[in-house]
């Protein structure tokens, strides 16, 4: 027995303190990569890395190249749009789109007009839709169902359905007659006309206030309609939101509450001091959702922005005059100047998706969105 | 004398339940009152409107009973209802394409590999950048078609209408040798040139199928995996009926976003006669119509797809 360990002993090649290197027999490289390499599981492998790595650089390729043939037209001069041998590459390098857009449409005064409105309504709607989202998914109380179908039918009724009378309804804005109320116009009481006469006779709102009429307050042309909207979780896809929020709500532990309840903390301020924190990924999800949905918004800026006094991002889209020309590749080139614009109006929202792109995964992630 | 004895009067103290009930009620707060007076009525006020004649002032506006008049003319329109014939044919044919397309991304897009943070954040860029203005600029894009276009250096060949990836010619080439019918190949052919539109649209399901996958166990593959299932049996067996309720999720969802879609004909349509002269309650009447039977459409798939294919249903 010691004669045979003694055989099988591996030959010491070199010995320090800290390693000891041995020889020992090995099959031979060439028959071990053999193995590796022919088997029926590793060119499976390989055929799926090289049919995967193809599509999504294929995917990827059709979402990146209207980007690029953006970038590409919007440096280009007027003479490159009727030269046939120019595609994607500029011979004559200009920068007169972009000098124009910013100059002759004020881009300047559109982007921080666009950017107040969208971070405003963007904040205003995370936290709302945060507190509804939580108040579903955490509280049993009796119309909890109720309240929860009625965000679903929010989200059913598209709003383009509704385009009229959300124009109608914010043009003359009154909650239960009550402005007009005030003005001393007449209230509609069950089919009976009640007159306010007593403030009618002092008329504390003269009609002087040009924006206060005898029915209601004209809020079109301001941020009014978007932030009130906000405020009662029912912009756009709101819906949408609380229903992601409340999924994720419903993973949190109870036992993270009841501990902060047992500490005597509040509801109110369990919510805004535990329950936020954690969920700081999703809500910088749906930020990012509600930011950059309204930054590009043409809906709503086109019901309630009906004139020019607002000057908002997406309405900046034309062809400023001193780059309208006439000559054959018109028609080209005034799309380039569109693109151009458009690329304008979404470079902040690109700097910011590169900043932000992987909350956007993480929060959804986290959410454990399930059906039910 | 007889002293009353008053017994001390009990505060009420409600209880936790009480109170945390009464905690869920401030939360929806906003909503509820939001839905209630601002919600309803524009909801109501755009069914009401659609029976009137609207006329706005400075002042206030007139309602002018108009009956169904509106809706007469509305079915009357030959254009509308060719129009809204394309539209259902195209929500017919986008729903089960976007749905498949998304899905198959999203288990592409959980699995691990090298580069997969890149690719997704290449994959959702369209959900936060190619919506609304961008899409109305996209929608009508000829610079894209022309930079893409290599016909203008002539290659010889005669075909100039390279605007398509593939011509329906290759594709017939490949497929000529399989039993395959004539319209599942025009199906496929239009998917793919649609392709940009579909990846746009596709966005948001994706995320919902990404998060539906990362919340299945890890433990069940690994256990099917020891009992030697096969990826194709996996994906049928264990991922789809686990992903199955995000399908419906997911069906809903798309069939409410097409209508804030751009290459919505109906909605285009319907924008039209809106902006057009004295459209505005005409476009609203529409509008509904449209709806309605979207709607309807809606319950049909909803009732289809969560009899048959819904397999999993968490209980709570």
């Amino acid at each position: 027995m010691n004669a045979q360990n003694l055989d099988n002993k591996p030959k010491v090649r070199k010995e320090t303190k800290n390693k000891i290197r041995v020889e020992f027999e090995r099959t031979p490289l060439k028959e071990r990569l053999k193995a590796k390499l022919l088997s029926m599981y590793f060119v499976k492998k390989v055929v799926w890395f090289l049919f995967r790595l193809i599509l999504l650089i294929g995917i990827s390729y059709v979402v990146l190249f209207p980007f690029f043939t953006k970038i590409a037209g919007s440096v280009m001069a007027p003479e490159d749009f009727v030269d046939v041998t120019v595609r994607l590459i500029p011979k004559n390098f200009s920068l007169d789109m972009y000098k124009a857009i910013w100059t002759e449409l004020n881009y300047l005064e559109a982007f921080i007009n666009t950017f107040l409105l969208s971070l405003s309504t963007a904040l205003v709607q995370t936290f709302i839709c945060c507190m509804i989202a939580y108040g579903l998914a955490k509280f049993k109380f009796r119309g909890n169902k109720f309240v929860f179908l009625a965000v679903v039918f929010s989200l059913v009724i598209p709003h383009q359905t509704l385009q009229l009378s959300l124009f109608v309804n914010f043009k003359y804005f009154d909650i239960l007659g009550i402005f007009q109320f005030l003005n001393g116009g007449g209230i509609n009481f069950f089919g009976k006309t009640i007159t306010n006469e007593f403030l009618s006779k002092i008329d504390i709102f003269p009609n002087a206030w040009e924006t206060f009429t005898a029915s209601g307050i004209n809020l079109t042309n301001t941020y009014w309609p978007l932030i009130v909207l906000s405020i009662t979780g029912l912009a756009f896809k709101n819906g949408l939101y609380i229903f992601m929020l409340r999924q994720f709500f419903r993973g949190v532990p109870d036992e993270l509450e009841e501990s902060a309840y047992i500490d005597g903390s509040g509801i109110m301020r369990t919510f805004l001091t535990i329950i936020l924190p954690i969920s700081i990924p999703m809500m910088i999800t749906v930020f990012l959702f509600a930011f950059s949905w309204q930054w590009t918004d043409d809906f709503y800026t086109n019901v309630f922005f009906t004139t020019n006094k607002v000057k908002l991002l997406p309405k900046i889209v034309g062809v400023p005059s001193s780059l309208s020309n006439d000559y054959a590749g018109q028609n080209i080139y005034y799309a380039a100047i569109r693109n151009t614009c458009g690329l304008m109006i979404i470079a902040p929202l690109i700097v910011m998706y590169l900043f932000c792109q992987r909350y956007l995964v993480q929060g959804i992630e986290r959410s454990g969105l399930t059906a039910d | 004398m007889t002293k009353e004895l008053k017994a001390p009067k009990k505060r009420k103290i409600a209880s936790l339940d009480r109170r945390k009930a009464r905690g869920g009620w401030l939360f929806v707060l906003p909503f509820v009152i939001g839905f209630i007076l601002v919600y309803m009525p524009i909801v109501i006020d755009s069914i009401k409107y659609s029976f009137y004649e609207i006329k706005m002032g400075a002042a206030g506006y007139q309602l002018i009973d108009a009956g169904w008049t509106h809706y007469k003319t509305a079915i009357g329109d030959s254009e509308f209802i060719e129009k809204l014939g394309e539209g259902l044919k195209n929500l017919a044919f986008d729903i089960p394409m976007i749905l498949i397309f998304s899905l198959f991304m999203a288990v592409l897009l959980n699995q691990k590999m090298a580069g997969r943070a890149a690719f997704r954040a290449i994959f959702f860029i369209p959900v936060i950048l190619s919506t609304g203005i961008m899409e109305s600029i996209e929608s009508q894009n000829i610079l894209s078609e022309y930079m893409g276009d290599s016909s203008g250096i002539d290659d010889g060949s005669g075909s100039s209408t390279s605007g398509n990836i593939v011509s329906a010619m290759d594709i017939e080439r490949l497929f000529e040798g399989m039993a395959i019918g004539e319209g599942l190949l025009k199906y496929v052919l239009v998917a793919i040139n649609d392709i940009y539109d579909i990846v746009n649209r596709s966005g948001v399901q994706m995320l919902i199928f990404l998060a539906g996958l990362q919340s299945i166990s890890p433990a069940i593959y690994e256990s099917v995996q020891i009992d030697g299932a096969t990826a194709w049996e996996t994906f049928w067996k264990i991922t789809f009926p686990m992903i199955s309720p995000m399908i419906l999720v997911n069906a809903v969802y798309t069939i409410i976003d097409s209508f804030t879609t751009n290459s919505n004909v109906v909605m285009t349509y319907i924008d039209t006669i809106y902006n057009g002269k004295d459209g505005m309650v005409l476009s609203s009447a529409m509008s509904w119509i449209y709806f309605l039977i979207v709607i309807l459409v809606l319950a049909a798939i909803a009732g289809i797809i969560s009899s048959a294919m819904v397999f999993y249903q968490r209980r709570d």
